[in-house]
């Protein structure tokens, strides 16, 4: 029998992708480990990340060095983290509907190319040149005008009331993360909204429904699978997002925000900050707590992406 | 005439029809939506001439030839090194991260029917979802400490390649799908084998579609920072040349850090540096568009 040389190739090659994400858990995991062992299910929802007293000499604990007084809890990232990420979505979704109806049926076929392509290209941008935009120009014009007019008309809603904060916050990461994840959701989206039955639409025309109707009773619904599906996937994005979380969200530490103008931290830009400070712990138990951390994001992040692809799947978009 | 007959006697006896009269309610609510429609469009409209307009206006005092000809000190200086390091970066990542994509692509194409395939399929679009920083994380700890090659260029871009990979998989095997079935019956009618037709036939056809999702590679590569602050580190000098244990500088590691410091010029230096990635990687994805949109034109290339 003769060996297929190029197939055999191919699949050699074709296997880095999913051998490199297998090893990806695999590393975090086992690097982590006594890290996880120290901190068992705690971690996740105690409060206080305490990398301990520097200086002292490391004490041990069940078996495990650590720094006298050091604590690993994660809850307000887990909180800031899913916070931010839902209050993203819920600026984003709508706004990408409306793009998306815009972009494929609102204006001419002639248009719709370049307007399509200018949106394309806001999803290129660089996520910490969008971070810089939050921090030079979002910050100041929230904290100084926008924060505290919300506060004062929104006085009786819970969660918009309250210290308007110096704009550095929880509203203006997710408002950042939304204006980054409507690009990705509307595009999809408006691909959708082109692929489906011409029939399905002239049907409900000529039942004396404008096109607006049209969308939304009849194709809207059609596509709800792919709606939820892009969104998620836009979530998960969202999660993972660091740069420009890191440079707007005020980087709150062991603090739980009591309203949306507050200062928080999310899990990615807390691994990307804390490293360094981490990195001054002779027990290496702070580096292997964060490895910890980065596992937690991969594995909600993987999750989340599974549910996404699955629902897609159903819907058959690619 | 039959239509003047009809018109004569039978059109004046038939009442006026009874005019469709849409509700109020149904006027406002179109209207409304109307707005809303339009009025997410001109958001995003918005948001992206104000991203491109701040960084302009910003860095425009800085954008001088010093940029280019000098490099970077603690606080200010030129930004020459961060822009070799930038290039670096990603055509190196590319080099490694193209022909292993490329090939996956193939193979999702051409046998990614059955359920290996899909599981390739289904696993490489959840590493497209992997946190970048987590992906810098891992990076850190194999390469960085436990393969001690410290802050260096080869662990930069190998994380960078584990990013790209799934991109270039996944637009390859779009391109080579949209090739019809029978370009390919032809060619093992005329008796190639398997790679013949993969090198002469399939990858000429695909070769604009391919590059294009290249483009879009070195466009994404280029505007990371968060895999590379802890596997390339950062560096105020030229690169030497040295793969391991060697920091190099890149564009937006300048961004983040400059802005940080109290001083004019630095956040001068960190608007120019977002200026020139911002421009580089909008132009790679135009240039994408354009090489694509030309070869369909010229030589009705598969999309």
């Amino acid at each position: 029998m003769k060996i297929p040389v190029f197939r055999t190739a191919l699949v050699a090659t074709a296997s880095f992708l999913p051998i490199s994400l297998l090893l990806l858990i695999i590393f975090l995991a086992v690097y982590s480990w006594p890290a996880i062992q120290y901190n068992q299910f705690h971690f996740l929802w105690t409060n206080d990340w305490n990398l301990g007293n520097l200086y002292g000499n490391p004490v041990s604990v069940n078996g495990h060095q650590i720094m006298p007084g050091a604590k690993y809890g994660i809850w307000f990232l887990v909180v800031g983290t899913i916070a931010s990420s839902v209050l993203a979505m819920l600026i984003a979704m709508p706004i990408a509907v409306g793009a998306a109806y815009f972009l494929s049926e609102g204006i001419r076929k002639t248009w719709a190319g370049p307007l399509s392509l200018f949106v394309d290209l806001l999803a290129a941008i660089p996520s910490v040149v969008y971070g810089l935009w939050g921090y030079a120009l979002l910050v100041p014009l929230f904290g100084h005008s926008i924060f505290p007019f919300l506060a004062k008309t929104f006085s009786f809603i819970p969660f918009l009331n309250g210290e308007a904060g110096s704009g550095y916050g929880l509203l203006t990461s997710a408002f950042v993360l939304a204006v980054m994840i409507i690009p990705l959701i509307s595009a999809t989206l408006r691909e959708s909204i082109l692929m489906t039955e011409p029939a399905l639409k002239e049907a409900g025309l000529s039942l004396g429904l404008n096109r607006l109707e049209v969308f939304w009773h009849i194709v809207l619904p059609k596509l709800r699978t792919v709606l939820i599906g892009v969104g998620i996937l836009a979530l998960g994005r969202a999660l993972g997002e660091t740069m420009a979380v890191l440079m707007v969200s005020g980087n709150a530490l062991n603090y739980l925000p009591n309203n949306i103008y507050a200062p928080i931290s999310t899990m990615a830009a807390f691994i990307a900050s804390q490293l360094d400070s981490a990195l001054q712990d002779p027990t290496n138990m702070a580096v292997e707590a964060l490895s910890e951390i980065a596992l937690v994001l991969l594995l909600i992040t993987v999750v989340v992406n599974i549910a996404a692809r699955m629902m897609l799947w159903m819907a058959k978009v690619r | 005439m039959a239509i003047n007959v009809l018109e004569e006697q039978v059109l004046p006896k038939m009442s006026t029809p009874r005019k469709f009269k849409v509700s109020l309610w149904r006027r406002l609510m179109t209207v409304f939506a109307t707005v809303i429609v339009t009025g997410s469009f001109v958001f995003l409209a918005a948001m992206f001439l104000s991203i491109i307009v701040d960084v302009l206006i910003h860095a425009w005092p800085a954008l001088n030839i010093k940029l280019l000809t000098e490099i970077t000190n603690g606080i200010g200086g030129g930004l020459k090194n961060a822009i070799e390091g930038s290039i670096i970066m990603s055509l190196g990542s590319l080099l490694l991260a193209a022909p292993i994509g490329i090939s996956a692509g193939i193979y999702l194409s051409e046998h990614g029917h059955g359920n290996a395939g899909k599981l390739l399929r289904f696993l490489s679009d959840v590493l497209v979802g992997v946190p970048s920083i987590v992906l810098g994380y891992v990076g850190y700890i194999t390469m960085v400490i436990y393969l001690g090659w410290q802050f260096s260029v080869a662990a930069g871009i190998i994380t960078l390649t584990v990013m790209l990979l799934p991109y270039i998989a996944r637009s390859t095997e779009l391109a080579l799908s949209n090739i019809p079935l029978s370009v390919r019956e032809a060619g093992y009618g005329l008796g190639a084998g398997e790679g013949r037709i993969v090198f002469k036939i399939l990858l000429p056809g695909a070769a604009p579609a391919i590059m294009t999702g290249l483009f879009y590679a070195v466009a994404l590569s280029m505007g990371e920072t968060a895999p590379l602050l802890y596997t390339a580190g950062w560096s105020n000098y030229m690169w030497t040349g040295k793969l391991t244990n060697e920091p190099i500088g890149y564009l937006t590691y300048v961004i983040w850090t400059f802005i940080n410091e109290p001083f004019a010029e630095s956040h001068m230096l960190a608007f120019a540096a977002a200026f020139l990635i911002t421009a580089g990687v909008l132009m790679l994805i135009l240039v994408g568009r354009w090489y694509m949109v030309r070869a369909q034109r010229r030589m009705g290339a598969y999309r």
